[in-house]
């Protein structure tokens, strides 16, 4: 374990305004709890997601190398994002930038027409939960716990970007996470999937592709009698959470899996409220694994409704 | 075969414009890629089959095909493959090419990657309600699809109906602009 820093760069990315608010509200949250400081990045862009370098190479890698540009030029050292592409856009650019000296000049004389320079490899780019493992660490985690998630039954959830193509941890089966989930009292299901892709941004584009793999991952941990998926990435997410209906629909399935950010089980575990965690704006309900650790209230019997002596002789509904 | 007016093959131009593609010519043909693919299935030629056809110079016949519109950027392929090439950038750099020359897969998703960049460009942030309604004016069908997941996620607080836009856009827009001149003149 390495020692935490003072400050953090922060990149939030673009989902985490949008369809992942909840995931930086719990960034928030927990970062309290945990003393640590994350300073946003003054004025930070788009990565471009997987879309731009699909069209122009130059421009996607001068997109994202403002923004290590401009954390540079607040001396933020280490920059973290939560988002799995964000950190491949940021971390795959320094790289380039370090590694090709046709790639580092590109991009320079693109950024000098707007006044920015970028000397490759002076901004550590980072994924929230490295730092949280790394620098933090399990054993500081496990001491804030004031609420474990016993017999919360939990599979973790790493997607692709965080441990491929290049990573200190292992590209097939991580167990950082795992650990993670551990230190907070959770039980971690043996979860084979967990490194398998949930599709990307195939569910605007080919349907049939991107439900079928949503589809094996739910499968997977409902398998494994998971309550829920703990995911460290928006799209993760989204896909998981929002396409679950549609999935069910298309394979007549009845999966019931809550998707939760690995930050929102983290303040779970911390003692926190739903509400400081974003949760309830899930697209699949996350109140019966919730429930398990009394963080909701009891489903009460819904009340029998009396029969209209004056209606219709029709069979009751329910 | 050259075919730009710069002496270069196909081979080359692809090698070119990948960081790292000089691999490309170590491939081994082992298939590991298609093995690990998940959406292979879905691919009219995995990308062993696509190397072998850039190598026998096959252009069109590798820039019609649809394998890398179905390739989701999860990198399997790439941290499995015996002679570490970049296979995924190279599925990007494939996407490039056949969008300069206008000649690709009808199943490329060209639409919804303009839309996404649009508003990237015109604000310097994403913005996903506009892309998806943009992106639903060439595919009605798609409105019709997701149209009550949107307006779910539109409730539920998770898709802000208003563009977010950075400060210093005349900085960004110079940036692009730069770097899009550099990129016509050198051909990446």
């Amino acid at each position: 374990m390495s020692q935490s820093k003072d400050q953090y760069g922060l990149y939030p990315g673009c989902s985490l305004g949008a369809t992942a608010r909840a995931y930086m509200q719990s960034t928030e949250a927990v970062s309290k709890v945990l003393g640590l400081t994350l300073k946003e990045i003054e004025d930070w862009n788009c990565c471009g997601a997987s879309e731009y370098v699909s069209v122009n190479s130059v421009a996607a890698y001068s997109l994202i190398a403002r923004n290590l540009s401009l954390a540079a030029q607040e001396g933020l050292t280490d920059v973290v994002a939560p988002c799995n592409m964000c950190y491949l856009n940021l971390h795959k650019v320094d790289g380039y930038m370090s590694k090709y000296p046709k790639v580092n000049r590109q991009v320079n004389q693109a950024l000098a027409a707007g006044g920015l320079y970028y000397n490759a490899d002076s901004v550590h780019v980072r994924h929230l939960l490295d730092v949280v493992v790394e620098d933090i660490g399990c054993e500081a985690i496990a001491e804030k716990v004031t609420r474990p998630l016993k017999g919360l039954r939990v599979a973790p959830y790493y997607g692709c970007l965080l441990t491929r193509p290049e990573s200190r941890y292992n590209a097939e089966y991580p167990t950082h996470l795992d650990e993670l989930l551990q230190a907070l009292g959770a039980t971690v299901v043996d979860f084979p999937l967990k490194t398998q892709c949930c599709g990307g941004h195939m569910t605007q584009i080919s349907e049939q592709t991107a439900y079928e793999m949503i589809r094996r991952i739910l499968h997977g941990a409902a398998e494994n009698e998971a309550d829920a998926i703990v995911t460290i990435c928006p799209m993760c997410q989204l896909n998981l959470d929002a396409f679950q209906p549609q999935v069910n629909h298309m394979f007549k399935t009845n999966f019931r899996l809550p998707i939760l950010y690995f930050t929102q089980t983290m303040g779970l575990a911390f003692g926190l409220s739903n509400k400081e965690l974003g949760i309830g704006s899930e697209i699949t309900s996350a109140k019966a694994a919730l429930r398990k650790i009394g963080q909701e209230e009891p489903e009460q019997p819904k009340p029998k409704k009396k029969r209209d002596k004056k209606a219709l002789p029709m069979p009751p509904l329910s | 075969m050259p075919d730009n007016g710069t002496g270069e093959s196909f081979l080359e131009r692809i090698v070119a414009a990948t960081p790292g593609g000089e691999a490309l010519v170590d491939c081994l043909q082992c298939g590991t890629c298609g093995g690990s693919c998940p959406s292979a299935a879905d691919m009219d030629t995995t990308p062993r089959g696509l190397f072998a056809m850039i190598s026998a110079g096959m252009e069109d016949e590798v820039l019609s095909s649809n394998t890398p519109w179905y390739c989701v950027s999860c990198y399997y392929c790439m941290v499995r493959c015996p002679q570490e090439i970049p296979i995924t950038s190279i599925m990007y750099t494939l996407k490039r090419i056949a969008l300069a020359r206008g000649h690709y897969h009808k199943d490329a998703h060209v639409d919804w990657s303009k839309s996404f960049i649009s508003f990237v460009e015109q604000n310097g942030r994403a913005f996903e309600l506009g892309a998806m309604t943009l992106f639903g004016l060439h595919n009605p069908f798609a409105i019709v699809k997701q149209g009550g997941l949107g307006i779910q996620m539109i409730t539920k607080g998770r898709m802000p109906p208003i563009p977010e836009r950075i400060h210093n856009m005349p900085q960004l827009n110079a940036i692009l602009a730069e770097a899009k001149r550099i990129a016509a003149e050198e051909e990446v």
